[in-house]
């Protein structure tokens, strides 16, 4: 049977030039780049030219980059690292976080435990179509907030949140703004400087890029507390060894994804409106998150009275690969927080589909599954309690 | 690790057995489970205390249709006192287990099938 993978906001296949990048990483220029010798002088160069191309897609300057293992753990060192940092600072000042109720766990549960450790955080609601508010925002700052940490745009149902005045807010006010990116880079434009953003996650595997790979893009100034404590490099921000196959791959990846992003945003915004156009033909199916604020390969719908966990199983049984975010399918039973965080019941969580597209993707794909969807969930409702017509 | 689902429960979601209404059901069952959201609702018919027939619509993600199916292949044909004692681990094993997490799914059908026969029950008081 034919594959066709449609989940690229989980991860992405690693790009064929990406790999040939990475693949010399491995067994030539095996050095560790902190060796004084020659072998270790080449991976040094090769982390610090895939140091620029990673913060040209940001419009950063390199010397601004840490490199992490991913999405996750940027974003951990982002805001504790400016937590623990200003608390040393500021004393009992400084214990104020701002962050939306949407975010990623890599943001959402570190702040829950920012809580546990005595600091305050205001998780800002979201409108039905996932904004947040910026009169609230200004509003919730208060004289002992030192972080705004609002994502970029929503991996689930893909709202670009307004970076442009959350960042100009910020600034106003004299808070730091950290923003996790991982959905947005390769797919928005970004320039760190005109958003004002201070701190800024991204993630490699989102990209066409290796796994465990990341960066945290901090701005020059701005000063933060290590969490991996050793050996001392990028500044004492973040030691381990390099990830020397792993950062090649992610510099070639941004390298890739600033040459192609104009074509991209063109090519996945035609199939993802292709996708909606025809799968809302379904009856009593929902669009889920903004119309327009959307990342251009995110499609995220619910279909009345039945179950996501269901329907994706259904839609593998056809070889196609999608997501969802029902409280079946999640690991603590409960309905995605974003879903229930732009006021659906959760029931109407409960038969939530999302398809991510990528640059694989084809007009084909999207052709089958369109051709195949309306039958998927019509049989699934012909079995559920909930659908009587 | 997560455990996957077995190919019995794939066998039970994408061909279930037993879907549908029956219009003149001697005893209807719903349930809804508290912990995830599903929605069960099985339906009897039953002559001399034996369950002739039984059907289900579920609401629900794999395990709770897979769940749905097996019991009520199971039913069939029992006693009434019979089927009451069928537990959700009867219900899993059936189906060669479930994943941990989806355990709480065959406590559903096991409940929803109680529930019918209550229903047939109450109304056929002698
Ligand atoms: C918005 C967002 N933030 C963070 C992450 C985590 O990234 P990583 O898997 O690299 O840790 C993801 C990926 O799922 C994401 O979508
Ligand atoms: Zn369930």
């Amino acid at each position: 049977m034919e594959r066709i993978y449609m989940d690229y906001g989980a991860s992405t296949p690693v790009d064929k030039e990406v790999i040939e990048e990475m693949m010399p990483y491995f067994d030539k220029f095996y050095g560790n780049p902190s060796s004084i010798h020659s072998f270790g002088r080449e991976a040094f160069d090769a982390v610090e030219e895939s140091r620029k191309k990673i913060a040209d897609i940001i419009c950063a300057n390199e010397d601004e980059m840490v490199f992490t293992s991913g999405g996750t753990e940027s974003d951990n060192l982002a805001i504790k690292g400016i937590a623990f940092r200003n608390k040393k600072k500021r004393g009992s000042k400084g214990t104020h976080i701002i962050t939306s109720a949407i975010e990623h766990p890599g943001v959402l549960t570190t702040c829950k435990y920012m809580e546990k450790i005595g600091f305050n955080v205001k998780y800002l609601p979201v409108d039905k179509h996932g904004l947040i508010d910026i009169k609230e925002l200004e509003d919730a700052i208060s004289k002992d907030t030192f972080l705004i940490t609002i994502m970029f745009a929503n991996n689930e149902i893909g709202t670009i949140e307004p970076m442009e005045k959350i960042g100009k807010i910020a600034k106003e006010h004299d808070v730091i703004f950290h923003t996790d990116a991982v959905q947005a880079v390769g797919k928005v434009p970004i320039d760190v400087n005109k958003l004002n953003i201070d701190l800024l996650a991204l993630s490699s595997h989102k990209i066409y890029g290796p796994k465990g790979a990341g960066a945290l893009y901090v701005r020059n100034g701005v000063k933060l507390q290590t969490i991996v404590h050793g050996g001392g490099l990028e500044k004492g921000l973040r030691s381990s060894t390099y990830n020397t196959p792993g950062v090649v791959g992610l510099g070639k990846a941004c390298e890739l994804g600033k040459i192609r992003i104009k074509k991209d945003m063109v090519y996945l915004k035609n199939l993802r409106d292709m996708l909606i156009k025809d799968i809302l033909k379904i009856e009593e199916s929902y669009l889920n998150g903004h119309p327009e604020k959307r990342l251009v390969n995110n499609a995220h719908f619910r279909f009345t009275a039945i179950e996501g966990e269901s329907l994706n199983l259904m839609l593998d049984g056809k070889g196609i690969a999608a997501a969802t975010g029902s409280a079946c399918s999640s690991k603590k039973l409960q309905a995605s927080h974003v879903l229930l965080a732009i006021g659906l019941k959760p029931e109407e969580a409960h038969g939530s589909l999302r398809l991510t597209l990528g640059r694989m993707n084809t007009k084909e794909d999207v052709e089958y599954v369109v051709e195949v969807l309306p039958e998927i969930v019509q049989n699934l409702r012909n079995m559920s309690p909930l659908w009587n017509r | 690790m997560d455990e996957q689902y077995t190919e019995m429960v794939k066998d039970h979601f994408f061909n279930p057995r037993n879907v549908g209404e029956i219009k003149d059901a001697d005893g209807v069952g719903t349930v809804g489970n508290p912990i995830c959201g599903d929605v069960m609702t099985i339906y009897i018919k039953v002559k001399d205390e034996i369950i002739i027939d039984i059907k289900f619509k579920t609401f629900g993600c794999a395990a709770a249709i897979a769940t749905s199916s097996i019991l009520t292949g199971m039913a069939k044909g029992k006693m009434l006192d019979e089927a009451l004692k069928i537990t959700r681990d009867d219900v899993a094993n059936e189906l060669g287990g479930l994943p941990a997490i989806k355990l709480h799914c065959s406590n559903l059908a096991a409940d929803a099938l109680r529930e019918a026969i209550k229903d047939y029950r109450k109304k056929n008081k002698r």
